[in-house]
């Protein structure tokens, strides 16, 4: 009870120390959380070094050799590091390209959808790909797209439109554009909600007012609804070209098989199967670091390029 | 539409007529929502058909949306295999365990962060944040793992994920938000401690986005395998996704099957479907419930995302 005559008593400098001493139960409670990520996170990054060595398991780190830049050097010769850099880079950038315009389609047409209850219904429909795993999404998927047994293909050879079942996902073209858009479908509700609490901000007046000056439903759209949620698209348009380096594990390794390996072989994969599967933890590491570190620049970057457009940074 | 909802209550008129009437177009955004609704659920129902449909039926690919000659045998062989329903009741230890040190660890970062004046905060929220932008990548986290001893344990998949940086960030601009100064104010002026506050004025305000968070937790966990498939080989410690990945996807050597004295006499095309509906249907019953929790959070995440 001794803090409470001090906290009582506002000095007018007070000292680093004495502001501690008082709130020292708020800086208590963060201990925990900063103990933990430095026990699970921060701990892993030592272990960075052995980018820059030949690490052995068997001898550890003390028992391998530094080899300095050798490790990227390897890389870049690499043809399996130039496959999954292309990959990653060209399917990102495609998901980017169709994904994102889809919820904000999504949610001007929701925001237009005159039913209330049925808004409600479809809402609640259209967000529930979000909640479930990639694993029961790619095993749905192969109900649906299998060429023997695959609904899809069942379906067409009876309307007799094809005489043999369309590889969807076990040719890598027809593959590659299942894959991307099973992943503009997984998050097509999802994406719209964010729009939709951009729209709910925007002033009655407006459209009061466009309505009186003889504005059509369309005109509305596009002349209101749209400019007024562009801080929106372009805080998320450059928020997800920051994120054009990262990939997705769990929902490569789920579509994964073999045909298709040319093009789902992606950096998450070479890290994994060089790495884990492989047992070449150098140059999976390296992988890894490079990917970290151009990762941490585009989202540096387009901070930076948000805050220059006078949008909310991400930082 | 807001407007017209608006609008529409003041002149108390029916949609059908007059100047917010029912037009053409309202039918073909209807109708595109309709078409876009129905592929989130009918491949689930497709698949739920033919997990309960007659072997003969499905080989002779006549099932579509309604079950042909029904009969529960394949969720019978999963039952009495016992394999998916063990992992299932593990799963649930290990995501409520997880939820629950999460949500902690979330409160913990999130109440003291969001005092205004509180020395050190942006360091604090640096440290915190840090790791979500520079990840020290597979392999060291796998060597950390190895070193913590944590290898081919359940605790693998509760500790290391369970501090994420961008449910902090939701709870700390909800309380931000939601609390106004003048509360703690008067909670000092009361003589009560920090904690006190937190215990007794915070926490009892903050239900609403702790049950968000909480879900936010447990979805997640419950739909992740990745780190299952790297830190994890023995077959009692792998989740149910893991396990599912592992009957269905997977055709190479550590492809799973359900054992000889389950009796199986499914077909595997049903077998499979039953399978998939197994893992589904508890997230498919419990959605209606929660989803307007996420929808909630999501807004809350995107004023600062």
């Amino acid at each position: 009870m001794a803090q409470k005559a001090v906290i009582n008593r506002p000095g007018r400098r007070r000292a680093l120390g004495v502001y501690v001493r008082n709130n020292w139960q708020l800086y208590l409670l963060l201990m925990l959380p900063i103990i933990f990520v430095i026990i699970f996170k921060y701990a892993a990054y030592p272990g960075l070094r052995i980018a820059f060595m030949n690490y052995k398991p068997a001898k550890g780190y003390a028992g391998s050799e530094w080899v300095g830049w050798d490790i990227f050097v390897k890389i870049f010769k690499d043809k399996d590091f130039h496959r999954a850099l292309r990959n990653s880079l060209v399917f990102n950038f495609l998901d980017l390209l169709i994904g994102f315009p889809v919820p904000i389609i999504l949610a001007l047409l929701l925001n237009e959808l005159r039913f209330p209850r049925y808004k409600k219904i479809s809402q609640t429909v259209l967000y529930l790909p979000h909640f479930l795993s990639w694993v029961i999404i790619a095993s749905v998927s192969l109900n649906l797209f299998k060429p023997e047994t695959g609904l899809i293909n069942i379906l067409l050879k009876n309307a007799g439109l094809i005489e043999q079942g369309i590889p969807f996902l076990t040719e890598k073209w027809h593959w590659s554009v299942t894959y991307l858009l099973i992943g503009v479908w997984q998050n097509m509700g999802w994406g719209s909600i964010i729009y939709l609490a951009a729209i709910t901000g925007i002033d009655a007046e407006l459209y009061e007012a466009a309505t009186i000056d003889g504005a059509g439903r369309w005109r509305k759209i596009w002349s209101i609804t749209v400019p007024c949620i562009r801080g929106t698209m372009v805080t998320l348009l450059i928020m997800n070209l920051g994120r054009v380096m990262g990939s997705n594990f769990e929902r490569l390794d789920s579509f994964g098989n073999v045909q298709v390996k040319d093009f789902q072989y992606q950096l998450a994969i070479y890290i994994y199967e060089k790495g884990l599967a492989g047992g070449n933890f150098s140059r999976a590491t390296a992988v890894g670091l490079f990917q970290s570190l151009t990762g941490l620049l585009l989202v540096l970057a387009s901070d930076w390029v948000s805050k220059r457009l006078g949008e909310d940074g991400l930082l | 539409m807001v407007t017209n909802a608006k609008t529409g209550t003041e002149k108390k008129e029916s949609i059908w007529t007059g100047v917010n009437r029912v037009r053409a177009s309202d039918f073909i955004i209807a109708f595109v929502i309709l078409l876009l609704s129905l592929t989130c659920i009918l491949p689930f129902i497709h698949v739920a058909a033919k997990s309960i449909s007659s072997n003969t039926a499905v080989i002779s690919k006549t099932v579509y949306l309604w079950p042909k000659g029904v009969n529960f045998d394949a969720y019978a062989s999963i039952f009495k295999d016992g394999q998916l329903t063990y992992s299932m009741g593990y799963t649930i230890v290990v995501t409520v365990l997880f939820t629950i040190i999460g949500m902690v660890l979330t409160v913990c970062a999130a109440y003291p962060l969001s005092i205004r004046g509180l020395k050190g905060r942006p360091f604090f929220s640096f440290v915190l944040m840090f790791t979500m932008y520079f990840s020290a990548g597979l392999i060291p986290e796998y060597l950390l793992m190895s070193s913590l001893g944590l290898l081919n344990t359940m605790w693998v998949l509760v500790l290391p994920l369970a501090f994420s940086p961008y449910n902090m960030l939701i709870m700390r601009s909800f309380l931000v938000s939601t609390i106004p100064d003048s509360l703690y104010e008067a909670a000092k002026l009361d003589g009560a401690t920090h904690l006190q506050t937190l215990v007794k004025i915070v926490l009892p305000l903050s239900k609403p986005i702790i049950a968000t968070l909480s879900l936010f937790y447990a979805v997640g966990r419950w739909n992740a395998y990745a780190d299952a498939k790297y830190y994890i080989t023995k077959k009692a410690l792998q989740p149910l996704q893991y396990l599912l990945s592992n009957m269905v996807l997977s055709s190479g050597t550590d492809a799973i099957s359900l054992s000889e004295n389950a009796a199986v006499v499914s077909t595997p095309e049903v077998l499979q479907a039953a399978t998939i509906m197994f893992a589904t249907l508890p997230i498919i019953m419990v959605y209606p419930f929660v989803q307007k929790y996420f929808v909630k959070g999501a807004m809350i995440g995107a004023v600062k995302g």
